[in-house]
């Protein structure tokens, strides 16, 4: 697929992201637009996955670590098929498919129960060593925030992905720079990133998280990459896509009201028609 | 009379592991740096290519085993049961509990009888704590037959499974041919009139012990072994105490969300019961070896004698 298509889906992700968390009433906008072009760029280029058959086990696996970003991985899925895109709107609800973080019994497409931070990549971890051990070429993908390797328990599984070679492991780093209390250098600084993955045996390779080309070739990095896991530093903004919410750490868990909602639907349809007219 | 055969149920468990993985491939077994300890060692021997040390981080090792049991894996995990049940309480609940994952946690060094290495790490919570997960099972088993057995059902169970091993070597009690474990059911050891004594894992022997001296004071006493405690086998429970009228709950656990606490939810709301529940009364323990600590906690057979005597007593 090419980045024009890529990007044209990156922003029915972004409108579906903006339309779930504004009929929840609740949820996490601003991570999920920084990852919107790397959920996009996974389900529709990276991942060996299929809709029609979401459990298959020689599929690839994707781990959102990161779990509050859900409605970003939702609105993904809902693209790619796993499920009809007005279940969206049901996002946060009883009865819902659509948990407020990822539910692997619930939701098809969903590899992983995640919410709590820092477990996602140990399981990720788990699922990479068990592709080995079967012999499988399935690849495993896990997304984690720039706050959320703060975890230790994203440094322990770090540190067993290094020791046991797991090349087909590939952590994203999402380092949009904003946690729920504020700037992430401030509150507990995590960087340097990409040193500390080098230091824990990883290949490490940072990307433009907003730029189809240097995802491409991130992704690409990492699959050529042998003998040890690969880290991306995926420098993103948060909020990306609707001005008000760029950069903008108040907007890490509120949804957008009426009126936001219909400013930010407002943008994305005046983004989507620009690159239709591309 | 010979001295009876006595075998720390960690040992059943790393033999059991070694036979279950010759006959199932999808076995694997994790550790975190007890593997002498726990006993998942010996598994390590005899298959390296399924056996997986992750260093001492536990709540990792539980992590990666949820995703190993996402992708088809039957994983043990072992700790200690302090840094199993406690330190790694959260991804317990939230990457295996809430998931439903088919991972076992079979964590060894439980109870006061750790012994020497004192209250750090003598774990008198993992059973409250295992019991709150949803859909979680909960087994204790009391002797060396009985560890195997459990490590055998929880193999063939498709969920999560927590498994209570102790350090200690224990009498074998069960070595007899008409015993029969069956998942999520008691044992009853012997039958009694007078009170029910209702045990778990080690303190199944000092039931036994005891119920020999309350016997010699006239007291008719029926004994259960409750190897799973939960689901229980509330109604083995309930059809006792409507018989004696009395029970009396033993472990070797903290008397707050164990056992005691299951048994009271059950016949609170089922069948009003008077309940004493015998264990750990909300203390931490203290070095020493494993016999005095059992002793002077009251929790070896003439401990127990003496508590349930005292319980007895005073409905007179």
């Amino acid at each position: 697929m090419d980045n024009h298509q890529l990007e044209i889906i990156a922003n029915e992700v972004r409108k579906g992201i903006i339309l779930s968390t504004h009929s929840a009433k609740a949820g996490h906008p601003g991570g999920s637009l920084s990852a919107a072009d790397i959920f996009t760029y996974l389900y529709f280029e990276e991942l060996n996955v299929d809709p029609k058959n979401p459990e298959a086990p020689e599929r690839d696996r994707f781990v959102l670590s990161k779990g509050h970003t859900a409605p970003g991985l939702y609105a993904a899925l809902a693209e790619k098929g796993f499920f009809p895109k007005e279940d969206l709107i049901t996002l946060r609800k009883v009865g819902s498919h659509l948990q407020g973080h990822p539910s692997m019994k619930h939701t098809p497409g969903v590899d992983m129960s995640t919410g709590s931070l820092g477990q996602g990549v140990s399981a990720a971890v788990g699922m990479a060593l068990a592709a080995k051990l079967d012999n499988r070429d399935s690849r495993v993908y896990t997304l984690l925030g720039d706050g959320e390797i703060q975890e230790g328990q994203v440094w322990e599984a770090a540190m067993f992905a290094g020791a046991r070679k797991l090349d087909n492991l590939v952590v994203i780093v999402d380092n949009n720079g904003l946690q729920i209390d504020g700037k992430v250098e401030d509150v507990c600084s995590p960087y340097p990133i990409g040193k500390k993955f080098e230091a824990f045996n990883f290949h490490v390779v940072e990307m433009d998280a907003h730029d189809f080309d240097s995802i491409r070739a991130a992704f690409k990095e990492a699959r050529e990459t042998k003998g040890m896991p690969t880290a991306i530093v995926a420098k993103s903004i948060k909020g990306k896509g609707v001005s008000y919410m760029e950069n903008n750490a108040s907007w890490h868990g509120k949804a957008p009201n009426d009126e936001e909602c219909k400013i930010a639907m407002e943008e994305l349809t005046k983004a989507g028609e620009a690159l239709c007219q591309k | 009379m010979s001295e009876v055969k006595k075998i720390a149920t960690r040992e059943s468990y790393g033999q059991t592991l070694v036979e279950l993985g010759a006959e199932n491939p999808d076995i694997v077994v994790m550790d975190a740096d007890l593997a002498a300890a726990t006993k998942t060692g010996v598994f390590g021997k005899a298959y390296p290519d399924r056996f997986f040390d992750v260093g001492i981080a536990e709540g990792n090792m539980m992590g990666i085993a949820a995703g190993l049991a996402a992708s088809g894996k039957i994983p043990f995990a072992s700790s200690f049961a302090m840094f199993a049940t406690g330190r790694a309480y959260e991804q317990i609940r939230n990457s295996i509990g809430y998931p439903k994952l088919n991972v076992k946690i079979c964590a060894s060094h439980a109870g006061i009888t750790v012994g020497e290495d004192g209250a750090s790490h003598q774990c008198l919570e993992d059973i409250a704590l295992m019991r709150s997960i949803p859909g979680m099972v909960v087994m204790n088993p009391a002797d060396d037959i009985e560890a195997k057995a459990a490590v055998r059902a929880a193999a063939e169970y498709e969920g999560p499974v927590y498994i209570r091993l102790g350090r200690a070597a224990v009498p074998v009690i069960n070595d007899r041919p008409d015993y029969k474990f069956e998942w999520g059911k008691g044992i009853k050891i012997q039958d009694g009139k007078d009170v029910t004594l209702v045990a778990t894992g080690t303190m199944v022997n000092s039931a036994m012990e005891a119920a020999k001296m309350l016997e010699a004071d006239g007291v008719s006493v029926e004994i259960l072994d409750i190897h799973t405690i939960k689901p229980l086998d509330e109604d083995m429970i309930i059809e006792s105490a409507k018989k004696t009228g009395k029970v009396v709950t033993l472990e070797e656990h903290s008397v707050i969300g164990g056992l005691g606490s299951a048994v009271c939810e059950a016949l609170s709301e089922k069948h009003p019961t008077l309940v004493k529940k015998i264990g750990v009364y909300d203390t931490f323990g203290e070095s020493g070896s494993a016999a005095v600590l059992m002793e002077k906690y009251e929790l070896d057979g003439k401990g127990v004698y003496r508590q349930v005597k005292e319980f007895l007593d005073g409905l007179k």
